[in-house]
């Protein structure tokens, strides 16, 4: 910028006091001064206010409130004092061309070009190498490092810890009489022996309903596997693996609270509506000699979500 | 350097008149500029151009909500120990008392009772960061509808998706942190949408779970990447933004000696910096406000997270609303065969959906490009509806998210209105296609019209005067124009080197208000 523009008083725009675009604050700046001193007042008494009821532990609303309303009044103040008593223009700037000379161009594109071909390609093997030696490099980040991260699932996504046998306990390790529930009645139950760990509730937590009294037949093949109306099922999700907690007993049907899937329990847990793609797997259950729910075995297929590597 | 320069000075006055005629101001300008060289760039700088318009703020709230989510989030990370190690809860949340929890949700519901201002700056935390996507969405609709991404703008409309894109992340990252009810069971969430990849699911979901869900591990490092990796790269991101900004100036709306080849609007210093500054307060002030006497994610209602319990009414904050809405809504479809399966009920609409949509953002520049042939730089912004087809297109976007966004309340909907579920879904598997539609047809259409509404369009309507002559004939004239509907602009000056309130021709009155030749009272503008 030249020493002319430096020194030059050029005239300011002016608009004459009953333009009507002219805000009536900008037209009586003495008034719009003390209202912006109020509030540059009213903001410190405020944030002053903060600083007590956060020095004496006040309750986080007060905090918030003298908090907000101190930067209120300060913004408000600033805004105004920026919108009527500053210097509004409009003001212009020039917009310079942020593209070069073409011949700046040419020159910067001569130089990759040039230095590239003659200094790096003639070294073709340092050249190799050294790009060899990155590829290795990033092969190296990505294998051990990313493999590091976390075990191989191998065969742990198809695999619950209900076993041949596995005593049907609740979440304090209660095992399950006949008597325990209601027709209607419903429990979350686990393998005993995992009831605690949340690594194996994930996995094992089983939904257990007593549908009726007398036994159940949700499916042709699955006969002896809810004895007098005890029908288990996995709680989680074939959609998304939520638990599978909400249960409708006049309809009796199970709800994923997350998306809305809704199994019926009286015909294998077939989704009856909503995005879960297949039935929740059943337990197979038995009462042993002394009357204690116990699973015949293990579930007949992975629970949870699809993966690729479900068959 | 003259001898008498270097003599040190006797008296006060000599030593004020040594300092030169700005004083020690200038005398430190000058030794900064010694080592720097800031003057002269620094000079250009005050008199930066910032065009107004209201919807210039927009990314403003959104800078200014990432500054309140570093400060307050610095705050909470003096009090939050990213640990999934049980202990048993003794603090002052009567109703926890003796019950085992992990040391992370502990020490959140710590943060809420027992630490001074705690509430408040979790709150404040966030809420700030709905704020903060929203005003980052909205800023980039902005972007969108007036075309302000064209040349040469399309890096920085590259740059401010990304920025959204992390900043979702980042936002669903910690709302997963006080493992809470609600929280693990978005975990739990996150964990089957990664499992849905085909090939790869399962080996990502336990290289970053750290083996089977939940695990010990998901806490601590989704931690590490929520207060360091990704705001991190959001902060240079956002610096990279606005280099961009000032490197290539901001667009204006056409108007009164507005071209291709200016800018016109406040000066940096003071007025801009004045009213920026008081809207850093205001944004402030609203977050403070929300944070103070608004509740938002009350975990210790929600209790501790435990995979087999489950709440009702589980929603994500809003800006994943889009993401849930689209699982919901999509119908079972499972593949399987091969000895393998693939769960595109959950990869097409959590994996595949966003990646389009994301992509055609991505790409948007890029895809016009290809319709239009425009390869000219441009400053001046579009109006909506001289665009169209863009604008069309815009809209039917924004109504498919915002349907997806009302389907992830299909349960909330059927209760609230008392309709079954079944019916609320099927609305919405029909409407997320009819809606779009029509939106896009009927923008385009309003796009239409409006463009040959004449200048006076969306002025104030002025009145008619409807007469009865003498002879019985009715005669509608318009009424006078009120103050405010002319609009007057005026010619736009370079900023001058010293904004003198007085040009010493005039006496100066009352503030900056002068009496012209005429007596006319003015004001400098």
């Amino acid at each position: 910028m030249s020493d002319e523009t430096h020194s030059a008083r050029s005239p300011l725009p002016v608009a004459s006091l009953d333009d009507p675009q002219l805000q009536i604050a900008a037209r009586f700046p003495r008034r719009t001064e003390n209202i912006i001193a109020l509030n540059f007042l009213l903001g410190l008494l405020c944030v002053g206010a903060f600083g007590a009821a956060f020095w004496q532990n006040w309750a986080p609303w007060i905090l918030g409130l003298t908090f907000g309303a101190g930067t209120f009044f300060l913004g408000f103040g600033l805004i105004a004092w920026g919108k009527y008593l500053m210097p509004q223009g409009p003001f212009v700037e020039e917009r310079h061309v942020l593209a070069s000379t073409e011949a700046e161009r040419d020159s910067m594109a001569a130089a990759v070009l040039q230095r590239g071909t003659v200094v790096v390609r003639r070294r073709k093997l340092l050249g190799g190498l050294l790009a060899g030696g990155l590829g290795i490099f990033g092969i190296v980040a990505a294998f051990p490092l990313i493999r590091s991260l976390g075990p191989l699932p191998k065969t742990t996504l198809t695999k619950t810890n209900w076993r041949r046998g596995s005593l049907v306990v609740d979440a304090n390790g209660r095992p399950v009489r006949r008597d325990e529930l209601q027709p209607g009645g419903l429990l979350t139950v686990f393998p005993a022996g995992y009831e605690t760990n949340e690594e194996t509730q994930a996995v094992d937590q089983t939904v257990l309903i007593r549908a009726q009294t007398g036994d159940l037949v949700t499916e042709p093949g699955r006969g002896s596997w809810a004895p007098d109306g005890y029908v288990a099922y996995s709680k989680v999700c074939t959609h998304l693996g939520c638990p599978v907690g909400l249960y409708e007993q006049q309809l009796k049907l199970l709800v994923c609270p997350c998306h809305q899937s809704i199994f019926n329990i009286l015909d294998g847990a077939v989704p009856k509506f909503g995005p879960a793609p297949r039935p929740l797997p059943q337990l197979p259950l038995y009462f042993d000699d002394s009357g204690y729910l116990r699973a015949q075995r293990g579930y007949d297929q992975p629970i949870g979500p699809g993966f690729w590597e479900r068959s | 350097m003259t001898p008498t320069a270097l003599r040190r000075p006797r008296t006060k006055r000599e030593a004020t008149a040594a300092l030169g005629p700005y004083g020690r101001l200038g005398k430190a300008i000058g030794e900064l500029d010694d080592r720097l060289g800031i003057a002269k760039g620094g000079r250009t700088f005050l008199d930066k151009i910032f065009p107004d318009h209201w919807s210039f703020m927009l990314g403003e709230i959104a800078l200014y909500s990432f500054v309140i989510l570093m400060v307050t989030g610095v705050y909470l990370t003096l009090y939050y120990v990213p640990s999934t190690a049980e202990v048993i809860y003794h603090g002052v949340y009567a109703p926890l008392r003796g019950q085992r929890v992990t040391e992370a949700y502990a020490t959140t519901v710590n943060i809420s009772f027992a630490v001074r201002g705690g509430l408040l700056m979790r709150q404040m935390h966030h809420w700030s960061a709905d704020v903060f996507l929203g005003a980052i969405v909205i800023h980039m609709a902005r972007i969108f509808f007036t075309g302000a991404f064209r040349k040469p703008r399309e890096l920085n409309w590259t740059i401010g998706l990304t920025l959204l894109l992390l900043s979702l992340a980042n936002g669903f990252i910690g709302y997963s942190l006080p493992d809470d009810l609600i929280s693990g069971t978005g975990i739990r969430i996150l964990y089957s949408i990664i499992l849905s990849i085909p090939l790869l699911g399962s080996y990502l979901a336990f290289f970053i779970f750290g083996g089977p869900y939940p695990g010990n591990e998901i806490i601590p490092r989704l931690f590490i990447i929520h207060v360091l990796v990704l705001p991190a790269i959001l902060a240079a991101l956002i610096g990279g933004h606005l280099f961009l900004l000032v490197r290539q100036k901001h667009t204006q709306f056409p108007g009164k000696g507005k071209t291709e080849h200016n800018v016109v609007g406040s000066p940096m210093f003071p007025t801009f910096i004045a009213k920026t500054t008081g809207f850093f307060f205001m944004v402030t002030s609203v977050t403070a406000l929300l944070g103070g006497l608004a509740q938002i994610n009350p975990i210790w209602q929600f209790g501790q997270y435990r995979p087999a319990k489950i709440s009702y009414a589980v929603q994500p904050d809003w800006y994943m609303g889009w993401l849930d809405g689209v699982l919901r809504i999509m119908p079972s479809w499972e593949f399987t065969g091969f000895g393998h399966t693939i769960p595109f009920e959950v990869f097409l609409p959590a994996v595949v959906f966003p990646g389009i949509i994301f992509t055609l953002c991505f790409g948007w520049p890029a895809i016009e490009r290809l319709f239009t042939k425009d390869n000219e730089i441009h400053h001046l912004l579009d109006r909506p509806r001289d665009r169209p087809k863009r604008t069309a297109a815009g809209a039917a976007v924004a109504a498919l998210l915002f349907t997806t966004f009302g389907a992830s309340a299909t349960d909330v909907l059927a209760n609230f209105f008392h309709v079954s579920l079944n019916a609320v879904l099927w609305s919405f598997r029909v409407l997320v296609i009819v809606v779009p539609i029509l939106v896009g047809v009927i923008t385009w259409k309003i796009c239409l019209e409006l463009q040959h509404g004449g200048p006076d369009l969306g002025k104030r309507k002025r009145a008619m005067v409807v007469t009865r002559t003498a002879a019985g004939e009715y005669r509608a004239v318009p009424s006078e124009i009120r103050p405010g509907d002319e609009h007057r602009e005026l010619e736009p000056v370079p900023v001058p080197a010293l904004i003198d309130l007085d040009d010493g021709s005039l006496e100066v009155t009352a503030g900056n208000t002068r009496p012209d030749a005429e007596g006319v009272r003015r004001v400098i503008r």
